[in-house]
């Protein structure tokens, strides 16, 4: 009696019979490069809803956090950034609910990218529960100014993906139009995302 | 099954909605133009783009083996459905595994295309559309009219009127803000209640076994890292071989999509929450039996952004519900009648071939020239109406024979001004229904080439 077939070797089988002929993998085109990638990713993370600061050194970046209105007025404040301390202990929650009402979260990022504003977090940066990045009220990251990078390609030829494991490239506040195209920043996510590059 | 023009009937009635639609999707497109225009590299990023496509899918079974290997070693469990009611039986045995009576999903144009909502609330389960504008439609028990928009075909009135019934916001508010943040307090709760997230794949790659999936609200990110379950519903076609292949694909996606230079949260899956479960379905539907198809194929290049939406005549001017398929405008007309040729067969006709679709294409499918090929398919196969077949024979006729193209241009010019409007504006012309014939001119451009002088 012949073994039942699969679903999974039905589907393959069905496309390696409709196939069409091998087609080469191209290479990636000439990306863009731009004369100053920092200044490029402030204006590009404006454009998208966020906004930037450049700390001079540590004690700058301290008192640049401790001048922004969402710092001031946050009650419980989480932070992954050995540096910038919260008043929440990530470690003592039991479960993700309990980020709930979290007013900010600190956050560092690995590098950014200045065609998009985007900044790459990848899980380990989040701490013990990764949903702090989204279910903050709003957002601060944290970055070192060297490691802006000008487009995608260059981001993802540097980027360690690690697996198992969980990472996500932000790009300012969370948002949505979905009511008549009207812009709304602060959807499900973050009311705002400041990034401060040192 | 009426055809385009018919189910577009109610939508064109209303003159001033009609024309806010077609103003509100040519505004997108204009975002569009001006994020493209930032790229110098555009055009190659199209043209690589597609040739990625088209190289994965040449090799589509390895690509997705590999896949398989090694999201197997990052701790997934990837299931294989050849149709939609086999998705759903694994969605469904998975929640039931876990005993999950509460799910909240993210925007997935595959379960829709699978109907998966209706299928596990017939089981007790509670789903819960987290995207904005799929929960607004939701609420209204319609599906989604655009795939990235979903609710486009709303005003705020309309939405501030759910809300009020639904959420208990004030009667007669319809203010964006005010009511996105109803939806935040409301989809905040339905997040923490849940006890697993449904997402859908923008890309899913081959080499390292991970899955992309790219939200500016950040409904799939809440949907994913509060409930201890990740199910991930995919199409075959989602996978690109490398990360660095994902890159050229994330710099033209938002870009055609909303005219952002990205989306707000791109998060990348390469596993399970730490104690917790994630789950991949591949998912075939017919998407095998399509790329058998030469002429056909290139529409599983789609990335879902929606740009040939956008900017369509066709769609800005009859709306998503016109179409009766899961994905409406130039590309849901050729997905439609290759799944259900007899269902969906008045699709290709719902164009006016002007290549606009193509040109903005981030991949680069060929969607007029297919759409004017499915034509041809349709018409071969005996699904076009006899009024057509009718009236595509006689015009065959007449061309074929210049005595009967020129009487047939006389008869034109001067029988027509004479004819009583309700002749030619009969049932017999739909052409006419919402347009006016140019005045004929006395003479031909025959005539008036002959008193040229050379």
């Amino acid at each position: 009696m012949a073994t039942p077939t699969t679903s999974r070797d039905t589907i393959l089988k069905a496309m390696r019979a409709n196939a069409p002929q091998l087609r080469p993998l191209p290479d990636p085109p000439q990306a863009i490069v731009y004369p100053n990638p920092l200044e490029h990713f402030a204006a590009t993370l404006a454009g998208v809803g966020g906004r930037f600061l450049k700390a001079t050194d540590e004690a700058d970046l301290q008192l640049q956090l401790g001048s922004l209105e969402v710092f001031q007025r946050a009650t419980r404040i989480a932070s992954t950034v050995p540096s910038l301390p919260g008043n929440v202990d990530l470690e003592a929650l039991k479960n993700p609910h309990e980020l709930e009402g979290i007013d900010l979260a600190i956050l560092p990022g690995d590098f950014a990218v200045a065609e998009n504003g985007a900044v790459w977090v990848p899980g380990t940066n989040l701490g013990p529960q990764r949903a702090i990045f989204v279910i903050a009220q709003h957002l601060v990251l944290v970055i070192q100014a060297s490691t802006v990078v000008h487009n995608m390609q260059q981001a993802y030829e540097n980027l360690n993906l690690q697996r198992p494991g969980f990472g996500v490239f932000i790009s300012g506040p969370s948002k949505t139009a979905d009511i008549e195209q009207s812009l709304v920043i602060g959807a499900h996510g973050a009311r705002s995302c400041t990034v401060i590059a040192l | 099954m009426k055809g385009h023009a018919e189910s577009a009937a109610p939508f064109v009635a209303n003159e001033p909605r009609a024309h806010w639609h077609d103003e509100s999707l040519w505004f997108v497109r204009v975002k569009r133009d001006r994020q493209a225009a930032t790229v110098p590299e555009w055009e190659d990023l199209r043209s690589t783009a597609s040739a990625i496509k088209a190289h994965t899918l040449s090799r589509l079974a390895d690509y997705l083996e590999e896949f398989e290997r090694n999201a197997t070693a990052n701790g997934i469990h990837v299931h294989w459905a050849r149709d939609g009611a086999e998705h759903n039986a694994i969605v469904l045995k998975i929640l039931n595994d876990h005993g999950v009576k509460r799910l909240v999903k993210s925007k997935s144009m595959l379960t829709e295309e699978c109907h998966l909502n209706p299928y596990l609330e017939a089981h007790g389960i509670e789903v819960t559309d987290t995207d904005l504008g799929e929960r607004i439609v939701q609420m209204r028990k319609e599906p989604p009219s655009h795939i990235v928009l979903p609710a486009i075909h709303l005003k705020k009135e309309d939405i501030g009127e759910l809300f009020h019934i639904q959420l208990g916001t004030e009667k007669g508010a319809s203010d964006p803000k005010y009511l996105t943040e109803a939806a935040r307090g409301h989809l905040r709760e339905r997040f923490l209640g849940a006890q697993a997230g449904l997402t859908g794949v923008n890309f899913a790659i081959a080499s390292t076994g991970g899955v992309v999936v790219c939200t500016n609200e950040g409904n799939a990110d809440m949907g994913t890292s509060l409930p201890p379950i990740h199910i991930a519903s995919m199409g075959v076609e989602k996978i690109v071989p490398r990360p660095r292949d994902l890159a050229i694909f994330l710099r033209l996606l938002a870009r055609s999509a909303t005219g952002q230079p990205v989306t707000t949260y791109t998060s990348h899956f390469h596993g399970p929450l730490p104690g917790g479960e994630m789950h991949v379905v591949i998912v075939d539907n017919g998407r095998a039996r399509i790329l058998g198809e030469e002429a056909f194929r290139r529409s599983l290049s789609c990335i879902r952004c929606g740009a040939c939406m956008n900017t369509c005549p066709v769609y800005r001017r009859s709306g998503g519900y016109s179409y009766g398929y899961t994905v409406p405008g130039p590309i849901g007309s050729i997905l439609g009648p290759q799944r259900d040729p007899a269902a969906y067969g008045s699709l290709p006709f719902a164009s006016s071939l002007c290549g606009s679709c193509t040109d903005v294409c981030p991949v680069k499918i060929d969607l007029h020239h297919e759409l004017l090929a499915f034509r041809q398919e349709l018409a071969k196969k005996g699904y076009l109406p006899w009024q057509k077949r009718f009236s595509m024979w006689v015009m065959g006729q007449v061309l074929a024979r210049k005595w009967a193209f020129l009487l047939g241009g006389r008869l034109m010019r001067t029988l027509m001004p004479l004819l009583p409007r309700a002749l030619v504006y009969g049932p017999w012309n739909p052409w006419g229904k919402q347009r006016e014939l140019p005045p004929m001119p006395r003479e031909s451009f025959r005539d008036l080439l002959k008193k040229e002088p050379r």
